[in-house]
């Protein structure tokens, strides 16, 4: 009893009630400050879960993130799912959808009543110019940070994905839906070429 | 039909056939709440467009919420918010278990680390895309490289990878400044 307290505490600080409180809180926030669309929630959450707390390691993010791009319905709610699955089981995966729902749908509640008066305020439109440039390096620090950790197995096999994914997002309106299953057909045909080498004496 | 259920269903088709994130449901919600059911008119949907990506959160969601008063006021925003969002629960949540029960098998490892560099590239790309609307507003040119933003870009990135500063106050910050900075430069410039 005590030792799997101790391991569960080991896992984030505190126990159950108290991650799933922290997990409730951070959801609240992070939703709170998604300005930009799906990824830029996937990489506050890596700040947070991976780099802070230490709930996952940066594989499950990155598997968690391909997860939720490719699942219907908004990034920001299909990650949560799993992050809150994963942290607390089915309180958790409720507590965080919960948590990333709650302040948009407060926020629209509020400007709904008085929409045009709030677009045409001046100061809000600066605001948010300036926020964008912040928006963005806070993207691209995650992905050099992610990035680097790529090269350290598989090199030339991650480039060239890395490469030719890139190019095809950036210059192309290809659906991201695509890449996703290239990606998958493209680890698909590795694996079995290594399952064979392996099975080989 | 009755407003709610109805509401109800036009959101959880959003919800179930957006795939890809904001831009992907962006015509779905047109397509429900401008041309079958005319909730709002077309101003009235460009609006939410912009209102949706100055405010924090998924569009659908945004969307689900802004509709729903309108139409129906609060229970509306509830029941539209939970159309749209109870696909993406159901599904992950399966994709989750599926997750949990394979992810230490070898092969299903093989295949998952073939998206990962995929995934980098994809947020690579769309930060920026992001970066670039942010450095130069009117279309690339080095006429209109925007100062301010550039001086923000490269505050943001020393604060994140020297000092391992907060995202969170990272943004934050470069709103608050970016509003002074841009003001000052329109004042004086």
């Amino acid at each position: 009893m005590i030792q799997s307290n101790r391991s569960e505490s080991g896992k984030g600080g505190g126990g159950l009630e108290n991650r799933l409180a922290k997990l409730f809180l951070n959801s609240l926030l992070i939703s709170a400050c998604t300005f930009g669309g799906g990824f830029v929630i996937v990489t506050l959450m890596k700040r947070k879960y991976v780099d802070e707390l230490h709930w996952l390691d940066e594989g499950e993010m990155l598997d968690y993130t391909a997860l939720a791009q490719s699942s219907p319905g908004a990034i920001a709610v299909n990650a949560a799912v799993l992050v809150g699955w994963k942290v607390g089981g089915l309180p958790g995966m409720l507590l965080a959808a919960l948590g990333t729902v709650l302040p948009p749908v407060l926020i629209l509640t509020l400007i709904s009543y008085f929409y045009a008066a709030f677009a045409a305020m001046p100061l809000v439109a600066l605001i948010l110019k300036g926020m964008r440039a912040g928006v963005a390096a806070v993207i691209l620090d995650v992905v050099l940070s992610l990035g680097g950790k790529l090269f350290e197995g598989e090199k030339v096999f991650n480039a060239v994905l890395l490469a030719v994914a890139f190019l095809l997002s950036f210059l192309t309106n290809l659906s991201v839906i695509w890449l996703i299953l290239a990606a998958v057909l493209a680890g698909g045909v590795r694996a079995l070429i290594l399952k064979k080498r392996r099975e080989r004496p | 039909m009755n407003l709610l259920p109805q509401l109800f269903w036009s959101f959880l088709q959003i919800g179930l056939f957006s795939i890809g994130g904001g831009y992907a449901a962006m015509p779905l919600i047109q397509a429900q709440v401008v041309d079958a059911h005319n909730w709002l008119s077309l101003q009235e949907f460009a609006d939410l467009v912009t209102i949706a990506e100055m405010t924090p959160g998924p569009i659908a969601v945004n969307g689900a919420t802004f509709v729903g008063i309108r139409v129906a006021g609060i229970p509306g925003a509830v029941i539209a918010t939970l159309g749209c969002i109870l696909p993406s629960i159901l599904i992950v949540s399966v994709l989750a278990y599926v997750y949990k029960r394979w992810r230490n098998l070898r092969t299903f490892q093989d295949v998952l680390s073939a998206l990962r560099p995929v995934i980098v590239a994809l947020i690579a790309a769309a930060g920026l895309r992001l970066l670039l609307a942010a450095l130069f507003p009117e279309g690339i040119s080095l006429q209109g490289l925007d100062p301010v933003a550039l001086l923000l870009f490269l505050g943001a990135m020393l604060l994140l990878r020297k000092w391992k500063k907060s995202p969170v106050l990272v943004i934050f910050l470069s709103g608050g400044l970016g509003a002074a900075l841009y003001y000052l430069t329109e004042a004086f410039l």
